[in-house]
């Protein structure tokens, strides 16, 4: 028999509050060029991107610390394939561990030739120096900044 | 606790692409119908329905439990839906668990389907189980996150790109064996090595495929079972743990939960080995069915389960033959996640195929002489695990 079939599409718009702990984040990338962390006085973890609370402690996270903007490559991988609603292949992203934090920030990697995966990922081995770049214009997010070898 | 609970009754589809002959409820009946007549009983017998359902837009329908309440003769019925994203499979078999370990309930049914085919389109939706605050501007999917699980797990353990594609030759030579599985077609290292990256090391043939299908089973106290005289095999072991919602705390200074390995995966067999009374699963498991959705995973997962003394030691022993059909443990018999993954029923799978081959009715995949089996599941960005241990 015939089998019929019906198309349907979701498109939703949320307009997410980010909080105080965020906000304080991205106003200082937006506005300074700095990234910050926060420290847990119990563990003294700096906690990257930042927590109101630590997940360990499950105690408030008490102090503001600026970190980075050096850093080492803690995990990356290089896409190559198209995806529906993310950026066009090639690119790089993974985590850094910024100089002063505990916990690695995720962000993109640029200037990494990406023509063969297997010389990219000898490039960007894990403990690789790496320093954060800011854009000229930013509008506090993450994309405002990016990775490179140092 | 004294009184066992036995698994009597098993349906799992022929998962495939897609299924233009079956709504969303018709592929849950398709499973509970042969479940049911496994158990030889009746919809009346059924206390209580566990409801196995990950994220609705994988199957684009809100709250889909709503239309599958009838396929599961859920009616006038204690009904609860369950959702850990890929663990959601053994998560509801755990709460049917639940539900007669505590003495409420004899008889519980759970079952759930799903049409991943339909959404063509996986990875956006799982991009959207990061957090809106801080990362979903990344492009993060399940294979980008497992790809930097890779990465870690290379440079900690050696593993090779070659490493990652025997996983797959085995996992395809057993789903061949196996009717109910997806990918059925078998490949070689060089098949797999050719395939095109996707999202480095991880390559389309070391990728899972988006599967439709359903799953369902049927659990009773031992109770019921000897009073009934029914046929059945038990869970003696079983335990779920979670880890940090924050990929970026699996590295960096100290990290709990090490990216590159599945740590809570480990602290949950370890729980339910010591609930099983299992003191060497090395020597004492006789077959595995791991959630592996990506090649790689299975290594890690291998070293969770305890099928090794030390983690990497998985990489050799794979190689060597160990995991294989015929070979010390074997490892996803049924060809697995790797080649199966309807993921709001994926890690029941693992459980119904662990079922059938301490049964002794696994098929043309049968584990020889099987008795002793475990089965595990992962949920959400590598962070909710369940596992289970079954014997005869």
């Amino acid at each position: 028999m015939e089998l019929l079939g019906r198309q349907e599409v979701w498109n939703i718009t949320y307009d997410h509050a980010l909080g105080e702990t965020a906000s304080y984040f991205f106003t200082q990338i937006r506005d300074n060029g700095k990234i910050f962390g926060r420290r847990c006085a119990k563990s003294n973890k700096v906690l990257v991107p930042p927590r109101a609370f630590s997940d360990e402690t499950l105690l408030p996270t008490t102090e503001w610390v600026e970190v980075g903007p050096g850093g080492r490559v803690e995990a990356f991988t290089f896409v190559y394939e198209q995806f529906n609603n993310l950026p066009p292949p090639p690119y790089a992203f993974g985590y850094v561990l910024l100089d002063g934090a505990d916990t690695a920030l995720g962000g993109y990697f640029k200037g990494v030739d990406l023509t063969n995966p297997r010389e990219a990922a000898e490039a960007l081995a894990i403990g690789t120096r790496v320093v954060t770049k800011f854009a000229e214009q930013r509008k506090g997010d993450v994309l405002d900044f990016w990775f490179e070898v140092a | 606790m004294t009184d066992r609970v036995g698994i009597i009754g098993i349906g799992q589809s022929n998962f495939r692409s897609r299924r233009d002959d079956a709504s969303y409820p018709d592929l849950v009946r398709e499973a509970v119908v042969p479940a049911m007549l496994d158990a030889g009983l009746d919809f009346d017998a059924i206390d209580a329905v566990v409801y196995s359902l990950s994220p609705d837009a994988m199957v684009g329908i809100g709250n889909a439990e709503r239309l599958g309440v009838d396929a599961v003769g859920g009616r006038n019925k204690r009904f609860l839906r369950i959702n850990t994203g890929g663990a959601t499979g053994i998560s509801s078999v755990t709460a049917a668990y639940y539900h007669i370990a505590s003495g409420v309930c004899d008889v519980v049914l759970t079952a759930g389907a799903d049409k991943v085919g339909e959404c063509g389109d996986s990875q956006t939706v799982l991009n959207k189980i990061w957090d809106p605050t801080y990362e979903r501007a990344l492009p993060l999917g399940t294979i980008n996150m497992l790809a930097m699980s890779a990465v870690r797990y290379m440079q900690r353990y050696g593993m090779t790109e070659e490493d990652m594609a025997y996983v797959t030759v085995k996992n395809r030579r057993q789903a061949a064996l196996n009717p109910r599985a997806h990918l059925r077609k078998m490949v070689t290292i060089d098949d797999v090595m050719d395939s095109r990256v996707i999202s480095w090391p991880i390559k389309l043939m070391d990728c899972c495929p988006q599967s439709t299908g359903g799953a369902a089973m049927v659990l009773a106290s031992e109770q019921f079972i000897r009073d009934n005289n029914l046929d059945a095999v038990w869970i003696t072991g079983v335990a779920c743990r979670a880890e940090t919602y924050w990929m970026g705390d699996r590295m960096g200074n100290n990290p709990t939960a090490e990216h590159a390995d599945a740590y809570a995966l480990g602290r949950s067999f370890a729980q339910s080995y010591r609930m099983a009374g299992i003191t060497d699963p090395a020597k004492q498991v006789h077959i595995a069915e791991l959630y592996a959705p990506f090649s790689n995973t299975e290594y890690h997962a291998i070293d969770a389960a305890g099928l090794v003394a030390n983690f990497g030691d998985s990489i050799k022993r794979l190689r060597d033959g160990e995991f294989e059909l015929g070979g010390r443990v074997p490892v996803n018999p049924s060809g697995g996640t790797l080649c199966t993954n309807a993921i709001a029923v994926t890690a029941m799978a693992r459980v119904a195929e662990t079922a059938l081959q301490v049964w002794g009715r696994a098929g043309a995949h049968q584990v020889d002489g099987a008795r002793v089996g475990i089965a595990s599941g992962n949920g959400g960005d590598h962070q909710i695990f369940g596992t289970m241990v079954i014997e005869a």
